[in-house]
């Protein structure tokens, strides 16, 4: 169920809309991390999902409903645009997922009476906050539950090593490594083999 | 490997092949017994096993459908998933953490020591600590127990760092890397512990002890093993007598089968062992196998269980190493001052990223969540577990009307927490939290229990036909050559992690069968 790094086609320049096919969208971004192992993972800083059964707007859309149930200030958007990734496919599969989504996104509109979209991020997440327990919410939390925390991006974000069977385990890569408390008694914690 | 005929009735057949029913095979392997074991799920190696938690949970865990009730947050939170066991060969032993506690004495005599206590079905287990221990010992040595026959206990890493500043600076006494069925050193011709942190997934050194990479290896070489992976057993026969003598199974293709047997043997764990028994009614049993007594499928225990997760200052890196390899076990005393009966043990518990999102907050979102999920780097982590209450309404039932893929009906696996447990759980919440804030901790967070790992008791041993389901040697009251081999016998659920006992109890009970089929009594 792992996901890949990041679903990059043909990076895109974000500012440039692209044409696109009716009920399909692209979702593009650029990563914020310029350095680090976030920016290592990903083949370049400009990233687009195609989706086969979201609109852009849509997409973009859930995109920040996601970020406001799970706000990670600093997780990128590349990361939560897989989140959006299972949306889409779970739309794409079923027709009630992708009405349930679409009535989710018209309830926000309806509920700041213009473009919930257009607000700053706070005013956003107060708006989604009401939600909870609906359907809608319900949908996005459980698929980001999984979808946000199971990739390698978010692994580098948090400092999770994922696995580590490949490198031998952490036996000789930190698994008594912290020095800020004092080490057991041998009696309590023999010494390695 | 023996290919032992559909119509030959001399056999042993075993159902399941985790900690009793692998260890059972083999034992009565080794004494030229012909053994049949039949096991619902594939098989998978060391190879195959997957540093992936969901990956991992997806190949090897039981997930046919259950169904819950009760009050217990594990219906709400996991309506679907009441245990998170599995279905492979070597059963959840592939699974289980390592952590190998004898029971102790006064566990064993818990309605004698603990009295009545109300809404409990306590009782004392028809056998006593004595009467195991020389059965423990051979049960330690095969399993490679760290700090037993001289074998070192495990190295301990970031995580066991943060519990034992804690502990030592609460004043507890007895806080060490435990007695764990996992290589400190090569043995066994398996690998020592090379500290992956992939317990709960299968180990791919095979340095922690499963009956998949041991007693089903070591019961093939002998000749008289017939291991049938994918067979799912959906019925036990009896004869027009009531012995049993046959058990039906649904083969790799979906295609029943009728296994003849001389015995029967099973060890589906506690939640498919009743239901097996229940779904085998027939006119001479119409309330379900060997339930004469009415037991079958009650009191169902999961220990009182949490976890305790804390975050700090500076980072911990909980996941890197052997998961489980940390105990208290001070409080697992009987000490009712203390406002509960029994006890509960305190050990190193790490999940990774996926999981730790799945199960810190169950249904959780919003700010604090997120908080606590960005210091994931900075947080330690302990489980905590301890013995439950058996009440007779915390059972295993056949669903009145949800089948499964082969038209049994599904099990509801209904739980209350009683008094005793949610008393236990609460002191052992603020145990945990005060370990943790004397290390130094910066927020702590109480998580709520998983998905039940260590299920127990819906078959139990009674000194009375009356009172439960088996006698002290496993085998049915009703059905002399009927056994139960699995945790369903447990009694009581003591508060230790209880493979050790389950794998104890098999290794003696092969010695009474083998003596009971040379006596031609069964």
């Amino acid at each position: 169920m792992k996901q890949t790094p990041v679903e990059v086609n043909a990076p895109v320049a974000l500012t440039r809309r692209r044409f696109l096919k009716t009920g399909s969208g692209v979702l593009m971004g650029t990563l914020m991390a310029t350095g680090g192992t976030l920016a290592a993972l990903a083949p370049s800083r400009t990233w687009a999902l195609t989706m086969s059964a979201l609109t852009d707007a849509e997409g973009d859309k859930l995109l920040k409903v996601t970020r406001a149930i799970f706000p990670h200030d600093t997780l990128d958007d590349a990361v939560y645009a897989l989140v959006v990734k299972d949306l889409d496919a779970a739309a794409a599969g079923d027709a009630n997922v992708a009405k349930l989504l679409r009535a989710g996104l018209q309830d926000l509109d309806q509920r700041v009476s213009g473009d919930w979209a257009s607000l700053d991020y706070l005013a956003r997440e107060n708006i989604v906050i009401k939600m909870a327990g609906t359907d809608f919410f319900e949908k996005i939390r459980g698929t980001s539950v999984v979808s946000l925390y199971n990739n390698e991006m978010a692994w580098a974000h948090f400092g999770y090593e994922g696995a580590s069977y490949d490198k031998g385990g952490y036996f000789d890569r930190g698994f008594q490594d912290l020095n800020w408390l004092p080490d057991p008694d041998t009696n309590a914690s023999p010494a390695k083999a | 490997m023996a290919n032992i005929a559909l119509d030959d009735d001399t056999a042993v057949v075993v159902i399941g092949s985790g900690a009793g029913g692998g260890t059972l095979a083999n034992e009565l392997c080794q004494k030229g017994i012909k053994v049949v074991v039949l096991e619902a799920g594939a098989r998978e190696s060391a190879q195959t096993f997957q540093n992936d938690e969901w990956g991992s949970f997806g190949q090897l865990s039981w997930l046919d459908k259950r169904t819950t009730s009760g009050s217990w947050r594990v219906a709400r939170d996991f309506s679907g998933l009441p245990a998170w066991i599995c279905k492979t060969v070597g059963g959840s032993t592939t699974h289980w953490a390592g952590a190998s506690l004898r029971i102790q004495e006064h566990e064993f005599k818990a309605l004698t020591n603990y009295g009545k206590v109300e809404g409990a079905n306590l009782l004392d287990w028809p056998l006593t600590l004595q009467d195991l221990e020389p059965y423990y010992d051979k049960a330690e040595k095969k399993m490679g127990v760290t700090r037993t026959n001289g074998i070192p206990g495990l190295p301990g890493n970031n995580n066991f760092k943060v519990m034992y500043d804690g502990a030592k600076k609460l004043g507890y006494k007895d806080c060490h890397t435990g007695r764990m069925a996992i290589n400190s050193r090569n043995r066994d011709g398996r690998a020592h512990c090379r500290q992956l942190g992939f317990c709960f997934q299968g180990c791919k050194m095979d340095a922690k002890w499963s009956t998949m990479n041991s007693e089903i290896p070591m019961a093939e070489k002998t000749g008289n093993l017939d291991l049938r992976p994918k067979a799912q057993v959906v019925k036990i026969e009896h004869d027009k007598s009531g012995k049993v003598n046959a058990v039906v199974y649904a083969d790799a293709d979906g295609n029943l089968q009728k296994q003849m047997a001389r015995v029967v043997c099973v060890a589906g764990n506690s939640i498919e062992t009743p239901r097996l028994l229940l779904n085998s009614e027939s006119s001479k049993h119409p309330d379900g196998l060997a339930n004469s007594s009415g037991q079958v499928g009650r009191n169902y225990m999961r220990h009182m269980t949490g976890s305790v997760y804390a975050t700090f200052d500076k980072p911990v890196h909980m996941w890197r190493g052997t998961t489980m390899t940390g105990i208290i076990t001070d409080e697992s005393r009987h000490d009712p001052a203390r406002g509960f009966v029994g006890g509960y043990e305190m050990e190193t518990l790490s999940l990774g990223l996926p999981f730790m999102a799945a199960f810190l907050d169950p249904g959780g979102w919003g700010r604090d969540f997120c908080r606590a999920m960005d210091n994931y780097a900075n947080m330690a982590g302990m489980w905590l577990v301890g013995e439950d209450m058996p009440q007779e309404n915390n059972r295993i039932t056949a669903h009145a009307s949800e089948k499964d893929q082969f038209g049994m009906p599904v099990p509801n696996v209904h739980f209350d927490d009683h008094p005793n447990d949610i008393a236990m759980r609460e002191h052992a919440f603020g145990q945990g939290q005060a370990i943790y804030e004397a290390a130094g901790a910066n927020q702590v967070y109480p998580v709520p229990p998983y998905p039940s790992t260590h299920n127990l008791g819906t078959c139990r041993m009674s000194a009375k036909s009356a009172d439960g389901v088996v006698n002290g040697n496993g085998q049915a009251h009703d059905i002399d050559n009927l056994f139960i081999s699995d945790g369903s016998q447990f009694t009581t659920g003591a508060s230790e992690n209880p493979t050790l006992t389950i794998v104890t109890l098999a290794i003696r009970q092969a010695d009474y069968i083998a003596k009971q089929m040379s006596m031609k009594a069964i």
